[in-house]
């Protein structure tokens, strides 16, 4: 399986990537900043180091110099370390802004879903159309990526968008970025994940819109993950219980997604991605409050992607959809 | 101190027995007590894995000069740079100083006889060995591919590899280091000669105390995530594992927790290394010995509270990560007083440029570049974009090459003769220090702009256009490992035919340098009192 050929993008040595979103380029006004902090302080580091010793040798014969103060030393010390304070003040307020815009709250409906496994990624498109290890996208549309592995933890690495995120079986991360331009650059699985690690890569194609729609044009009719969500909702026997319209055997699909749900045990979680996978491989661990615990674990017969498309589907579906 | 010391003869007490003219029989030095005998057991161990690292460090670097990753299989690397780390970090860096020259001269740097329990120090030893020879049935076993962090649910779950003696080997060696840790703990409270109050304490003392803390505070929380490794492994308990309920990301929050700090028992020695060398060698008393004292300390706490910041990716809470950010820019802070504080006690010195000298100037340059570089990925955004590259790679082993292993060096260059009684050839010596300096750097620069650009790290074969970076790492490495093999060449060589040093060569103040070279086996004739401040240079 690992010996398929890698597609890696042709690109080129480039010591700053491809600024392949806005906020690469934000990213990279603080890496600036930062460079040029760093480079200021190595130089004075380096300057006085030369300076002190050419002075101060010791085979020029002259005795040692008067020292400073303690009181003076003591200024020095605190001077420094109270304006380094102040600088990583700022820095640490820059960053993390820019970090809860590429993880945060999403503002967007375009969502990939992404499944990583020894050794591929495969992404699934809101049309429906799938690839593997090479992920093409249209220009100017905010993506969001919905992120799991199907075994152990690999981490996506767009270089190009200063994206990464993990991803980690049984659990779903997000993030999302906005191509601004067109062209190819690398992804990589950036986690060490087992023998073909280094061959777990390949490219983000970015097209113009109408590139991007004749390109999926040419990938065949696969149904939308929600379509293909309520076809697996009916052949695993899902809407045996779970009857459109009808909350007495189990409850009521229709809305709950990012609703809060009341537990038997007297808590509330919200009715995320992931409590929907919970819900499915181990229904008995957060029994909803007022059922009883029938629902059998679909652990070991349905796949990451499945689960996935279930999701999409039960989130494709507002109260009242079910009632007819 | 009372007249018979020595019982055979009034001549000995004049001239006390040297430690190591008390025999070379193997059991002379297997079944020893003495802090200086144990320490050169450690010393020749350490050395041995280091080579062994090195070597498959070498091998790694060779592979890495195409980018088709064709000279090693897939497996074979990824268990080469399993091994290189594992060694690396659990039989070299945690106890190198602490166990070589810490054991050495924490006693007679405080005026003591020995450490508090000298049996619990070989028996640390041996404990160390016992890890060792685990670590290398899993060689012989076919080695061990999870990388040197273990991570879940690969290492569990999907590795082939020898795994369970790998953990095991590891699991042992940490007990060592809480035996060393609460020797220097107990020993440093209990064991100062008269007139030493905390305040009089070298800073290589003090730098030790504190990594002992660290020791005993953070190894067994390494022990219980080997265990649970371990029961995962055999009999599925399923703790890490997602379908059984099992959190992967537990096992990341466990394994920083410990290896966080680890990663400061690293350097906090090396950071007392340079506090001894750098007043000694421009004739000045420590620059703001109160600040070096209080960084010590705040960086072996702060050591606790940043471990989150290896997991900013991994899809623990974006609030959690905004937090471990703030911690790890506040660690940052102690170091760069340190930093300054060594810089300021040059001015108005005397300087002379020995080789001790030489390394604790190249530490000051490599460690300042770590430093600042963990500042970039300390800032969140950056860190999400440098995180697994190779600017993770450069980072790290400027700090432990660059700063631990070269202080490593310096330590061993500036106490040499104390521990032998003999000098090194100065002109090889100045030439192996420059090889490092410069083989270093020229190692682990272009990893920075590897980084950058995108390569993620652990990767056997890598796009085309990253190859001339890697070609020059490669080359760096040949010039760095001159820069090792050297000193092993003319150390041994100063073993018999070395100048004899006297006791003190360097002119320097401080306990130890108070008594023979080689010290006695008591270290001292008679207790010491001590009256003064460290670094009383005039
Ligand atoms: C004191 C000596 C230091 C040592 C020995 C050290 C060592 C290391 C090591 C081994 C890693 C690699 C983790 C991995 O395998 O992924 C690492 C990562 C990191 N270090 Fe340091 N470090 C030191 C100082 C600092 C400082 C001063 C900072 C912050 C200002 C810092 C910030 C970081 C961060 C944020 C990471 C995580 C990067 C990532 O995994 O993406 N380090 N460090
Ligand atoms: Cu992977």
């Amino acid at each position: 399986m690992s010996e398929q050929a890698i597609e890696d993008p042709q690109v080129g040595l480039q010591l700053i990537p491809q600024q392949g979103s806005e906020y690469a380029v934000q990213v990279d006004h603080l890496y600036y900043a930062l460079l040029g902090i760093s480079g200021l302080l190595m130089a004075i580091l380096a300057g006085l180091v030369v300076v002190f010793a050419a002075r101060y040798r010791r085979t020029l014969g002259r005795g040692r110099g008067k020292l400073l103060s303690d009181r003076s030393g003591r200024r020095v010390e605190i001077g420094f370390a109270l304006s380094l304070c102040a600088a990583f003040i700022g820095l640490f307020f820059w960053a993390s802004q820019l970090y809860l815009k590429l993880y945060g709250e999403p503002a967007t409906d375009i969502v990939i879903d992404v499944v990583a496994k020894q050794w591929m990624w495969k992404f699934q498109h809101p049309d429906g159309t799938r690839e593997i290890n090479t992920l093409h996208l249209p220009v100017g549309e905010t993506v969001q990526l919905r992120i799991t592995s199907q075994d152990v933890v690999h981490s996506l690495s767009f270089p190009a968008f200063r994206l990464k995120r993990d991803a980690v079986p049984g659990m779903y991360t997000t993030a999302q970025f906005t191509p601004i331009r067109t062209g190819e650059s690398h992804l990589f699985c950036a986690e060490y994940c087992g023998t073909d690690h280094s061959r777990m890569r390949g490219k983000v194609v970015v097209m113009n819109q109408t590139d991007y729609q004749r390109w999926l044009a040419g990938q065949g009719d696969a149904p939308s993950p929600a379509d293909a969500g309520e076809q697996l909702f009916q052949s695993y026997g899902c809407s045996g219980c779970h009857k459109p319209g009808d909350a007495t055997l189990a409850p009521e699909l229709a809305g709950i997604f990012g609703k809060p749900v009341p537990l038997a045990s007297g808590e509330t979680v919200v009715a995320d991605e992931a409590y929907i996978r919970d819900s499915i491989l181990q229904p008995q661990k957060q029994l909803v409050a007022g059922y009883q615990p029938i629902m059998p674990s679909y652990s070991g017969q349905i796949s990451e992607e499945e689960i996935l498309q279930i999701i999409s589907y039960i989130q494709s579906l507002t109260p009242g959809d079910q009632n007819d | 101190m009372t007249s018979v010391v020595y019982s055979e003869s009034e001549d000995r007490h004049a001239t006390p027995r040297d430690y190591l003219s008390g025999g070379w029989s193997i059991r002379s030095w297997l079944l020893t007590v003495d802090h200086k005998r144990i320490a050169w057991l450690y010393a020749v161990s350490i050395t041995g894995f280091f080579f062994f690292g090195s070597a498959a460090a070498l091998l790694i670097r060779l592979e890495l000069i195409s980018p088709a990753g064709d000279l090693l299989s897939a497996e074979s690397y990824n268990k080469l740079f399993s091994l290189h780390g594992i060694v690396m970090v659990w039989f070299f860096l945690i106890p190198s100083i602490p166990a070589t020259l810490g054991n050495f001269l924490l006693p007679m740097m405080i005026g003591a006889r020995d450490m508090a329990f000298p049996k619990l120090n070989l028996l640390s030893w041996y404990i160390y060995t016992l890890g060792g020879i685990f670590t290398l049935a899993a060689v012989i076993a076919g080695g061990v591919d999870t990388g040197w962090t273990f991570y879940t649910p690969y290492s569990t779950l999907f590795s082939n590899s020898a795994v369970l003696a790998a953990a095991t080997g590891v699991f042992i060696v940490g007990f060592s280091s809480i035996l060393t840790g609460i020797n220097f703990i107990v020993t440093t409270h209990t064991m100062r000669a008269p007139g030493l109050s905390w305040l009089r304490l070298p800073l290589f003392v003090w730098a030790n105390y504190a990594t002992g803390l660290v020791m005993v505070l953070a190894t067994p929380v390494l022990a219980i995530t080997l265990v649970l490794i371990a029961l995962e492994r055999a009999l599925g308990i399923g703790i890490f594992d997602p379908a059984l309920g099992g959190d992967p990301l537990l096992f990341q929050h466990l394994f920083w927790f410990y290896s966080h700090p680890a990663v400061y028992i690293m350097i906090l020695p090396a950071m007392g290394v340079v506090s001894e060398i750098i007043p000694c060698f421009s004739r000045n008393p420590i620059f703001g010995y109160m600040g070096m004292v209080l960084s010590i300390m705040a960086i072996a706490l702060f050591g606790f509270v940043v471990w989150g910041h290896h997991m900013f990716v991994s899809g623990q809470s974006m609030y959690a990560g905004i937090l471990f950010s703030f911690f790890s820019f506040l660690v940052a802070i102690p170091s760069a007083i340190k930093t300054l504080n060594w810089t300021a006690t040059l001015f108005r010195g005397q300087i002379s440029f020995s080789v001790s000298m030489i390394y604790a100037l190249s530490f000051l340059e490599l460690f300042t570049v770590g430093g600042l570089t963990g500042v970039f990925l300390a800032a969140l955004a950056l860190d999400v974009h440098l995180h697994d590259t190779y600017f993770i790679t450069a980072h790290f082993h400027y700090i432990m090459v660059g700063g631990a292993v070269t202080g490593y060096m310096g330590g061993l260059h500036f106490w040499w003769p104390k521990l032998t009684g003999r000098m090194y050839s100065r002109p090889w010596a100045t030439v192996a220090a420059l090889a490092l300096l410069i083989g270093l750097n020229l190692t682990f620069y272009p990893q920075f702009l590897l980084g950058y650009a995108g390569m993620p790290r652990r990767y056997h074969s890598y796009p085309e256009e990253f190859e001339i970076l890697h070609v020059l790492s490669s080359l760096g490495a040949g010039v760095l490992a001159l820069g090792y093999l050297l000193p092993l060449i003319y150390l041994s060589w100063s073993l018999r035919h070395g100048e004899k040093s006297g006791p003190n060569p360097w002119d320097a103040t401080g306990l130890e340098w108070q008594t023979a070279s080689p010290p006695p086996v008591h270290n001292f004739a008679e207790t010491p009192v001590v009256t003064e401040k460290p670094y009383a240079y005039k």
